[in-house]
C-alpha cells in the first residue's frame, strides 16, 4: 500500500493519551482518504445524539492517497471531518497549500481527536513525537499570529499549523479553520469543533518520504496533468480567477443581492472580477506542488484600509460584497482579512451580515440591538464593525449573529425566519437558487447543508444544458453524478479547480490512484466509493435526526420571493410542488426510499451492511 | 576544451516570476532521490509573505565558502561546471559548510547525514529537472554572463519605456 501513511493516530485531550493504529488496506480502498475515509472514521468513532460541541465528538483531521506526492494540486491537501455544529450532520471541508503534505510525511492517513484539553493547548505533531503543549498565551490571538508565533517558538520555518481565531474559542457556529495565512477549513463550522476541545492549532512537521508504486507512470501521469494545467481548463484560474463569475452570474440574473432580494447588483462592475485584478491584485501564486495557482493576493494601495492583503475568491468577494449591497472592493478585502483573522467561514459570514442588514432594513432589528451600528445595505463601515462584533461574539447581536443564520433567526424572532438564507443550518453559496434551479435541488440534498460543492449543480444551469427556471425530470441523476464525483474528488483531495484538468474524468482519477498506491482500481469501482460515501453520510445525518426528505428543503425567500429585477428572470422562484417533484426524481435515482433514506439492499450493495440496524423499521432496520 | 569559470552554469529563480509552488522541491527529490520529500531538495522556495517567494539553491560560487570552511576536505568544485562534489566517504557532517554558505543552499542530508547540495542533475541529458518542471518559467539554468545581459536588457527595456510614456503624458 504506497503513499498512504498506514497509519491513524488518535489523541484524547482530556486523558493525554496518545496511540496509533493501522489503517487496513480494505478502509483504504473503499473510503479512499480524505473526506470519505473522515466520513467513516466519524460514524465510527461517535455515538448518536452526541452534541458538536461535546467532548466526545470527534475531530478528525485526514489525509489523502495523494497527499505529499508531486501531483499537481493533489498533492498538498488535508481534509476535516467531525459532527458540524451548524447543521447537527456530517462536517467536513478541505483545504490546501502546505499543511497537508506534511501531515502525511509525518505519517498519519487520519488523526482522531477526542476529549477536551484542561487549558487552550495545540497539538505538536513532530514525525512520530506527538505532544499536547500549553498555550494559554495564544488566547484570542489570531489565526496568523498565532502561526508565527508557534513557528517561532518551535524555531523551525518550515513547520505548518492549522489554527483557530478568537471566533473558534468562542464557538462561533460557523468558525473555521485556517492554515498559511488563507487557506481554510472553511465550512460547517470545524473551528468552533476545534474550539470546544480547547485546541487552539494543530502544528506538524513531517521529514518522512512519501513513495508512489510507480514512480515512473506516476511521473508520466502528472506531466500529462501539467499540460493539461496550461490548457483552457486551467485559464479561469490563472487570470481572471474565480471573482470572474460576478459578471457571469449578474448576466444571468443569478447574482444574488442585498440577502436574496435582487438577482443583479447595480454596482457589479465595481466589484468584477475584471475590476478587482486591475486595482488590487499585486501576485497570484499558488500552493505547494500546484502546476495551475489560482491564488489572488490583493493589496489595496491607498484610503482608508490602505496596505490590507488578503486572498480573494467568488464567493466571499459576493458574500461581503454584493449580498451585503457594498460595491468597495477595497473594504471588501478588509473585511476578507479580519473574516481570516477571527478564522471565520468566509461564505457564512457574509450571508449572516446580509442577514442581519435585511432585518435591520425591515424593523425587525433596531439601532439600539445593533450598539448603534447602522446596518443598512451597501454601508461598508457598518460590515467591517459587525464582524468584529460577530468574530469577538460583542453584545447581544453580536453573540446571537456567531451562532449562524437559522439560530440567530431564532433569537431575534419577529419573522427573521423569512429572512434567513441557509440549508440544514449552512448558509447558501453564491447563486441566485431562484434562476438556478438544478442547484437549488442539489444544495437543497447535499449532506452538508447549503453546498455549490457537493453536487457541482449550477454547472448546468449556468451553461445553459437546462432550463434553470424550472426543476424538472432528469436533474436527479445530474446531482447524483456529480455529487459522487466530487466525493472521489475529496477523498483524493484533489482540488476543484483542477477538475477540469483530468480530461477522462473517473477512468484518470482511476489511474491516478493506482499509480500512487499500486491497489488496482477502475472508474467503475470509484463510482460505488463516490457513491458508497454519499450514503454512509445520509445515514450518519438520518442517525442524528437530520437525515429525511423534511430536512432537505430551500429558503423561505427561495421559494416565495419572486425576482423583482426587470430582465429575463423577473418572477422567476423555485415552486414548491415541482421542488417536491425534484425531490422525488433524486431519491428514486438514488434508490432511496419516498423520504429520502437509503433501504437496506443499498447498504448491502455498498458493504454498508454494517450500518442496517441504523435505518428506520419501515425500511427494514431497528 | 576547457571551459571558462565565467560559462558555469546554475539555477537562478526570478522572483517576479517565482509563486512559491515548490514544484522545483519534488522534481529535485524524485529525480535525485526516487522519492517525494521536500526535505532531500537541492533547491527550496522560500515563501516569506505570501507575494515573497524564491526559490533558491547552488550557485556555484566563485572561490566557494563551502569548500574553503570544510575541515576533512570532502568538498570539491569541478573546474569544468562548477559543481560542488561532496566525498561521501570523507564527510562527517560537521555542517561547517551549512554555516559557510550564505545562501543555505549547501545542506545536511536528513538521512545520510553528510553535506548535500545542487548537482545540476549532471546526469541529466536535458539539464536540471527543476527547471523543465517549473510551471511558471521562473527557473533559468544560466552564466552569471547571460543573467547580467538579461537584468540589462530588462533595465534598458524598462528606461525606455518609461521615457516612451513621459514623452506621451506630456
Amino acid at each position: 500500500m504506497f503513499s498512504y501513511a498506514g497509519k491513524i493516530l488518535r489523541v484524547d485531550l482530556t486523558s493525554g493519551k496518545i496511540s496509533t493504529e493501522p489503517l487496513t488496506e480494505e478502509i483504504a480502498r473503499e473510503y479512499i482518504g480524505g473526506i470519505g475515509l473522515g466520513i467513516r472514521l466519524l460514524a465510527d468513532n461517535s455515538t448518536p445524539g452526541t452534541d458538536a460541541f461535546s467532548p466526545d465528538n470527534p475531530l478528525i483531521y485526514l489525509t489523502g492517497p495523494l497527499s505529499g506526492t508531486m501531483g499537481p494540486t493533489a498533492g498538498n491537501g488535508y481534509a476535516v471531518v467531525s459532527k458540524s455544529p451548524a447543521t447537527g450532520g456530517v462536517g467536513e471541508a478541505k483545504a490546501h497549500g502546505f499543511f497537508g503534505p506534511d501531515l502525511k510525511r509525518a505519517g498519519y492517513d487520519a488523526v482522531i481527536i477526542t476529549g477536551k484539553a484542561p487549558q487552550l493547548s495545540y497539538l505538536w505533531i513532530d514525525d512520530d513525537k506527538v505532544q499536547i503543549v500549553p498555550a494559554e498565551h495564544l488566547k484570542y490571538k489570531t489565526t496568523n499570529e498565532t502561526d508565527h508565533a508557534i513557528r517561532d517558538e518551535l524555531g523551525d520555518f518550515y513547520i505548518r499549523t492549522s489554527a483557530i481565531g478568537e471566533a473558534g474559542e468562542k464557538l462561533c457556529r460557523f468558525a473555521c479553520i485556517i492554515n498559511d495565512e488563507f487557506r481554510a477549513i472553511g465550512r460547517t463550522g470545524l473551528g468552533g469543533v476545534m474550539g470546544s476541545k480547547n485546541l487552539k492549532a494543530v502544528a506538524v512537521r513531517g521529514t518522512h518520504d512519501v513513495n508512489v508504486a510507480n514512480l515512473e507512470g506516476f511521473k508520466e501521469f502528472i506531466k500529462m496533468v501539467h499540460e493539461h494545467m496550461k490548457g483552457p481548463a486551467a485559464k479561469k484560474y490563472k487570470t481572471l480567477g474565480t471573482p470572474e463569475n460576478v459578471l457571469v452570474l449578474n448576466n444571468l440574473s443569478a447574482l444574488a443581492t442585498r440577502n436574496w432580494t435582487n438577482a443583479t447588483f447595480e454596482g457589479a462592475h465595481k466589484v468584477s472580477g475584471e475590476y478587482l485584478n486591475e486595482h488590487y491584485v499585486k501576485k497570484i501564486v499558488g500552493c505547494a506542488t500546484c502546476g495551475m495557482r489560482c491564488d489572488h493576493i490583493c493589496v489595496v494601495p491607498e484610503g482608508p484600509y490602505k496596505g490590507s492583503t488578503s486572498r480573494l475568491e467568488f464567493e466571499c468577494l459576493w458574500s461581503l460584497g454584493p449580498l451585503c449591497g457594498v460595491d468597495q472592493l477595497d473594504a471588501v478585502i478588509e473585511a476578507m482579512r479580519i473574516t481570516n483573522e477571527y478564522g471565520m467561514d468566509g461564505i457564512s459570514i457574509g450571508v449572516v451580515v446580509a442577514f442581519a442588514m435585511d432585518c435591520y432594513e425591515h424593523g425587525i432589528i433596531t439601532k439600539s440591538q445593533t450598539d448603534g451600528i447602522d446596518l443598512k445595505f451597501g454601508n461598508a463601515e457598518a460590515l467591517l464593525a459587525i464582524i468584529h462584533k460577530i468574530g469577538k461574539r460583542e453584545g447581544w447581536l453580536g453573540n446571537a449573529l456567531a451562532e449562524g443564520t437559522e439560530r440567530a433567526a431564532i433569537i431575534i424572532g419577529n419573522g427573521a425566519e423569512k429572512l434567513a438564507c441557509h440549508i440544514k443550518g449552512l448558509e447558501l453559496p453564491g447563486y441566485d437558487l431562484r434562476t438556478l434551479q438544478t442547484a437549488a435541488l442539489g444544495f437543497s440534498v447535499s449532506f452538508r447543508g447549503a453546498c455549490h460543492l457537493r453536487s457541482g449543480a449550477y454547472s448546468p444551469d449556468v451553461s445553459g444544458k437546462v432550463n434553470r427556471f424550472k426543476i424538472e425530470a432528469g436533474r436527479g441523476k445530474i446531482i447524483l453524478e456529480g455529487s459522487d464525483l466530487n466525493n472521489i474528488i475529496d477523498s483524493l483531495i484533489v482540488c476543484k479547480f483542477s477538475r477540469g484538468t483530468y480530461y477522462n474524468g473517473m477512468e484518470d482519477l482511476a489511474k491516478y490512484y493506482t499509480l500512487a498506491t499500486g491497489i488496482p482500481m477502475t472508474a467503475a469501482e470509484l463510482k460505488k466509493t463516490g457513491e458508497r460515501i454519499e450514503v454512509l453520510a445520509r445515514v450518519f445525518n438520518y442517525r442524528e435526526g437530520k437525515g429525511t426528505r423534511e430536512h432537505d428543503k430551500l429558503p423561505w425567500k427561495i421559494l416565495n420571493a419572486p425576482v423583482p429585477d426587470e430582465g429575463i428572470a423577473k418572477g422567476v422562484y423555485v415552486k414548491e410542488d415541482e421542488f417536491q417533484l425534484g425531490l422525488d426524481d433524486y431519491y428514486k435515482v438514488r434508490g432511496w426510499t419516498r423520504d429520502g433514506v437509503p433501504t437496506p439492499e443499498k447498504l448491502q450493495e455498498l458493504h454498508l451492511e454494517k450500518y442496517i440496524p441504523l435505518l428506520p423499521v419501515a425500511a427494514g432496520g431497528k | 576544451m576547457s571551459t571558462r569559470p565565467q560559462d558555469r552554469k546554475f539555477v537562478s529563480a526570478d522572483p517576479d516570476k517565482c509563486i512559491g509552488c515548490v514544484v522545483c522541491e519534488y522534481a529535485c527529490s524524485m529525480v535525485n532521490e526516487k522519492t517525494y520529500n521536500p526535505n532531500k531538495s537541492r533547491i527550496r522556495a522560500m515563501r516569506i509573505g505570501p507575494i515573497e517567494n524564491m526559490a533558491v539553491t547552488c550557485r556555484h560560487c566563485e572561490d566557494p565558502p563551502c569548500v574553503a570552511a570544510c575541515p576533512r576536505d570532502a568538498l570539491s568544485q569541478d573546474e569544468k561546471t562548477g559543481i560542488i562534489h561532496v566525498d561521501e566517504s570523507a564527510c562527517n557532517g560537521c555542517n561547517w559548510c551549512v554555516a559557510a554558505c550564505n545562501f543555505g543552499a549547501m545542506m545536511l542530508h536528513p538521512e545520510k547525514k553528510v553535506a548535500f547540495t545542487c548537482n545540476a542533475c549532471e546526469e541529466q541529458p536535458d539539464g536540471p529537472q527543476c527547471v523543465k518542471w517549473c510551471p511558471e518559467e521562473a527557473l533559468t539554468f544560466v552564466t552569471a554572463e547571460v543573467l547580467a545581459q538579461k537584468s540589462r536588457q530588462t533595465a534598458v527595456k524598462n528606461l525606455f519605456q518609461q521615457a516612451a510614456e513621459k514623452a506621451k503624458s506630456k
